[in-house]
């Protein structure tokens, strides 16, 4: 297929761009293939490039001859073009929607964008399954790498490198999976360090309306357990029952899971949310979810076990956001990145299908969720609460959201690994972290207020606390002018510091190195 | 002394609620002429919590619990305490006596009239000369040969709420004001608030007029004439009635009201909609509310905020003082303001497009400047308002509260404007209640006179002054740097948060979470120490003494950095 087909006008001048804040653009639209852009055609003037997969939906309007085209992004950005003549009006826009709606994986824009910049380390093979295992093994023995998901076989949804109890083998873990839904047996997601309590998540377990049990799925609890200890089993759908769906002795406790599996309510329009304020309560309920799974294991010092319907959504909230409180290394720019890749891309977060659209989408919701925002939000109010802990700032979470929705490199399309693997990702398109960890791009994103800290941070979830994430949903609508003065400021402020103890280190040492070398002056003194 | 019937009760315990603490502390219980104090028995800590009788609002007593009899005590500054005393007889006597020293009946019973004023005669007298508003006016460069100062009021005959000193207009002679006084409500003729160099525009303020539905006067409509022609570059002048219409036409029925355009000549009238001191009072009521619910739910909590109107009410006062900015500065247009006895909602528009309008406002001197002069100098009813002295409850309102909001609400949106923070403004609020300083005593410059208050107490200004480290915003670049001097804030609605520093004092104790202000304060002070040892090093000769400053003074500032 060609993109030409698609585009009935390629392009039409005299259009007026309006953005909330900006002021207005007059200039030339062209159409490409994975393109809006709209130019002025003069030097120093800014030009608007859109990504087609980042429209969310378009609306016409027309008054006269002139029609209108409001065109609503899935970073939330809202902006209008006028265009002179209603037949440009309605190609543009017919042109638009069919190529903002193509579901094409392998015609989107990564595998077409070539890097304008050196790629120094390949994001593709930074985060590597192995390699986080080598970590692991520095600290325990108690774990090993199975290869049993290797042909994506055992749990589609799956890497095919998993960590599971050094005891228990391949055979049980095809078992396992037999019993847990979409065959998401559970593995290891997070090692706590400072007690040897570890963090795992999974499906849910298929007991069905008779309980069914599973011996080799308690086997693989068991396993994870001290011997005496208790572990916790966290359920997300029912965050209140959570702290009672204790197993018992390290055994499996069926109660609550033959509750018949909800609905998600996450499937809701996303401006509906924040509007609700229903959004709030959510960001509220799942770090409520994560402090428990946390507090469990720091705390208590027990195992937990988290899982949800699937294990691919809410589970892998509260296993990430519970790793944000718990490893102040993934409050660093590069382990927050380890972190999206193990606890979202190779967990099988279906980025792909919940991604397709955003909150201003007039269709019906398939299985489109802001899953992930939300764990980004989350982050923010952590962020926020503790502004000196984190090794980045605000500005990396929102470019992380963008990019989930809508990017040029490859590292959010796809469903899975095994997809992502079928479609030669790595190969074929540039990963978003070869493009973040150059020197250029890690300056612009740290955060200046950085003091690394090797705590837990507990951050309050009370209402009073929590608040709506004006850099995401309020980006569009407000000035940011001050607000960026007052980040420069702060970065002045931080980086005169460091020039002036620079300058009182040296003067320093030139003092001491004088006073050593002059014998007159130790005589004096 | 006389109300203190038990003053020491052993055995008592204390719970700090508004602060989150969870278990109560056992100690001993003091009452003092001018203070509860309670003593922790703990050795190690030996906490001492001390509350100002005039900072108590109500001293409630639940029914008595098997462990004993319980008070409750709410400030002003909204923290809460609960109290438990073993034995109800020593309840009933704190109770009583609290009931009595929170509530003064006379001035000459209020902390800062109650110990010997001449201890410190010449920095008594200093304190009370440390803000001078007419150096303020000379600064916007008042008198001139359109403004000028009128001696009229220097007795407070013409109107005894007003200032004794004045300006108005050139043209304005004593006739017409004092003319139009008398067809102002208690005598609030118009007189100028802050006047704008550039455009030449000024805002004026007074009261509502005694129109009724008919009612006339020349001199005060030669006065909004004078007003008009004082400003050469413009044709007309902004009535702002801070009223919602509803309630200014109500007032005609009184004979009160406000200005007929068919009548004055050259005016536009505009309302604004910020409602009476009882919304506001049962609004601020439900804030505090919100902000005392035990875990409340997301959807509690944002529903209580939402149904208060607080932040509605809030953005209202803000809008004022935009249009009254906008109009000076953007087109030139002089504005007269008033509500309906012009010294609430009037002080409050005024004095918010002032600090809309001037770089100085937004300074911490100025902003004393600024509330002595629209507040304690054009007479704000201060003692009625934030009930220094027991009296009707229905006076009471947190006029000047929302004004210290709307200040913080801009510093939220312009973090660099102002060269104060948080602290200051919440420091202003608590010395407003608590009467520690003669500075906002009485209700107008005629009483305060008339109780000598000059004379027997000090003003409160030096003092904040002096801690004026520890109000200082890092993030500020001073007025020179900052490109536009007229703040143009954004009043969409979701633009104004709840102020948790002042109404949530949860959130702050069981969470001692990290402030970026401090910590750049803190990186600030040991940059200016750095400079001052690299200027000394570079002055001392080699060998000489160099002061060596030990580095990483902000060690602590971080509270995860101390473990647990």
């Amino acid at each position: 297929m060609e993109f030409a087909e698609l585009i009935k006008t390629p392009r039409v001048d005299g259009v007026i761009l309006h953005r909330p804040f900006m002021p207005t653009v007059e200039g030339t639209l062209c159409l490409t293939g994975h393109h809006l852009i709209l130019s002025s055609r003069q030097d120093n003037a800014e030009e608007l490039w859109l990504l087609h997969s980042n429209i969310d939906s378009i609306e016409k309007r027309f008054v006269g001859s002139l029609g209108s085209i409001i065109v609503k992004c899935k970073d939330l950005r809202v902006i209008q073009l006028d265009i002179p003549g209603m037949e440009e009006c309605f190609n543009i826009a017919s042109s638009v929607e069919a190529l903002s709606t193509l579901d094409i994986l392998s015609l989107m824009y990564p595998f077409f964008y070539r890097p304008m910049f050196e790629v120094i380390e390949d994001g593709w093979n930074s985060f590597l399954p192995e390699d986080a295992f080598k970590d692991l093994e520095t600290m325990t023995d108690e774990w090993r790498l199975s290869d049993v998901n290797k042909d994506c076989t055992v749990c589609p949804s799956y890497p095919p490198l998993v960590a599971v109890p050094k005891d228990v083998d391949d055979d049980t873990l095809r078992k396992v999976a037999t019993f847990r839904h979409s065959g998401r047996f559970p593995v290891l997601s997070y090692y706590h360090k400072k007690n040897g309590m570890v963090m795992m998540r999974a499906g849910q377990p298929l007991t069905g309306t008779n309980g069914r049990r599973c011996k080799e799925d308690e086997k693989l609890i068991n396993a994870t357990l001290r011997p005496g200890k208790r572990g916790y089993i966290i359920d997300t759908r029912t965050i209140n029952l959570a702290q009672q769906a204790k197993a018992r002795g390290g055994g499996f406790e069926s109660e609550g899971y033959v509750e018949s599996i909800k609905s998600n309510i996450l499937q809701e329009s996303l401006i509906k949310l924040v509007e609700a304020s229903n959004w709030q309560t959510h960001v509220k309920e799942i770090l409520t979810t994560a402090c428990l799974a946390a507090q469990c294991i720091d705390r208590e010092g027990a195992s937990v076990l988290v899982h949800g319907t699937e294990g691919t959504d809410s589970t892998l909230q509260v296993t990430s956001l519970a790793q944000i409180i718990l490893d102040p290394a993934c409050r660093t720019i590069r382990g927050f990145q380890g972190l999206v890749e193990r606890e979202w891309l190779q967990a099988g977060h279906p980025f792909h299908h919940r991604c397709a659209q955003s909150a201003f989408s007039n269709s019906k919701p398939r299985q489109e969720a802001p899953v992930f925002l939300l764990f980004l939000d989350c982050v923010w109010q952590i962020l926020r609460q503790f502004p000196c802990s984190f090794e980045f700032s605000e500005s990396f979470l929102v470019l992380v959201f963008d990019h989930a929705y809508a990017s040029q490199f490859g590292t959010f399309l796809g469903n899975s690994t095994a997809e992502r693997a079928k479609l030669s990702l790595p190969e074929k398109t540039v990963s978003l972290w070869s493009w973040v960890n150059r020197p250029q791009e890690l300056e612009r994103l740290t955060n200046p207020l950085y003091e690394a800290n090797s705590l837990v941070i507990w951050p309050s979830v009370a209402p009073q606390s929590l608040l709506l994430w004006e850099g995401v949903f309020l980006r569009w609508n407000r000035s940011s002018k001050c607000l960026d003065e007052a980040y420069e400021e702060m970065v002045h402020i931080i980086e005169y510091n460091k020039e002036l103890q620079n300058k009182v280190n040296s003067l320093r040492r030139q003092l001491a190195q004088l006073e050593t070398e002059d014998p007159l002056l130790q005589t004096l003194e | 002394m006389e109300h203190i019937r038990t003053p020491k009760v052993e055995n008592v315990r204390l719970l700090d609620r508004s602060s989150g603490q969870r278990k109560a502390s056992t100690g001993t219980l003091y009452l003092s002429a001018t203070h509860t104090i309670f003593i922790e028995n703990n050795p190690d800590t030996r906490k001492e919590t001390w509350v100002l009788h005039s900072m108590v609002s109500s001293v409630e007593r639940p029914p008595t619990i098997p462990a004993g009899s319980q008070l409750i005590l709410r400030c002003k500054d909204f923290l809460v305490f609960q109290i438990l005393i073993p034995q109800e007889r020593d309840c009933l006597d704190i109770h009583t006596s609290l009931v009595r020293l929170s509530r003064p009946e006379k001035y000459s019973e209020l902390y800062c009239l109650s110990f010997n004023p001449n201890v410190n005669k010449v920095e008594r007298e200093e304190s009370w000369n440390f803000i001078d508003i007419m150096a303020d006016f000379k600064r916007m460069g008042v008198p001139n040969n359109l403004w000028v100062a009128t001696a009229a009021n220097s007795e407070y005959r013409v109107c005894d709420t007003y200032p004794s000193q004045l300006f108005v207009p050139k043209s304005a002679t004593s006739a017409i004001f004092v003319g139009s006084s008398r067809f102002r409500s208690r005598g609030r003729f118009p007189a100028l608030s802050y006047f704008h160099q550039d455009t030449l525009a000024a805002v004026c303020r007074c009261s509502q007029p005694l129109s009724g539905f008919s009612g006339r006067c020349q001199e005060d409509e030669m006065m909004l004439q004078v007003l008009m022609k004082s400003n050469p570059g413009s044709d007309h002048i902004y009535v702002v009635d801070t009223r919602p219409k509803l309630n200014a036409m109500a007032n005609r029925a009184a004979g009160k009201g406000y200005e007929n355009e068919d009548h004055y000549t050259n005016i536009k009238l505009q309302f604004i909609g910020i409602e009476n001191i009882h919304v506001m009072r049962s609004s601020q009521q439900k804030v505090i509310d919100v902000g005392e619910m035990r875990s409340p739910s997301m959807t509690d909590f944002l529903y209580g905020l939402e149904n208060s109107g607080w932040l509605k009410h809030i953005k209202a006062i803000l809008d004022a003082g935009l249009f009254i900015a906008r109009a000076v500065a953007d087109e030139g247009v002089s504005v007269l303001v008033h509500c309906s006895d012009g010294w609430d909602r009037t002080a409050q528009a005024c004095s918010v497009a002032s600090i809309l309008l001037d770089p100085y406002y937004r300074t911490i001197k100025g902003l004393m400047v600024l509330i002595e002069r629209d507040w304690v100098s054009f007479g704000h009813k201060f003692s009625h308002r934030y009930a220094h002295l027991d009296g009707d409850p229905k006076e009471v309102s947190p006029v000047i509260d929302q004004f210290l909001e709307c200040v913080w609400q801009l510093s939220e949106q312009f973090p660099c404007a102002f060269e104060f923070n948080e602290r200051f403004l919440i420091a202003i609020h608590t010395h407003i209640y608590s009467c520690q300083y003669g500075t906002f005593l009485g209700n107008c410059q005629k009483e305060r006179r008339d109780m000598r208050l000059y004379e027997r107490s000090h003003s409160v200004w030096p003092q904040l002054w002096k801690d004026r480290a520890e109000y200082t915003n890092p993030l500020y670049k001073d007025k020179l740097s900052q490109s536009p001097g007229f703040l143009r804030p954004n009043t969409t609605p979701y633009c104004f948060k709840m102020w948790k520093g002042l109404y949530n004092h949860v959130e702050k104790s069981t969470h001692p979470l990290q402030s970026p202000a401090d910590f750049l304060s803190a990186v600030k002070e040991e940059s200016q120490q750095l400079e001052e040892e690299l200027t000394n090093h570079q002055e001392v000769p080699p060998g000489g003494t160099a002061h060596h400053h030990p580095l990483g003074s902000r060690q602590g500032i971080l509270n995860t950095k101390t473990p647990p």
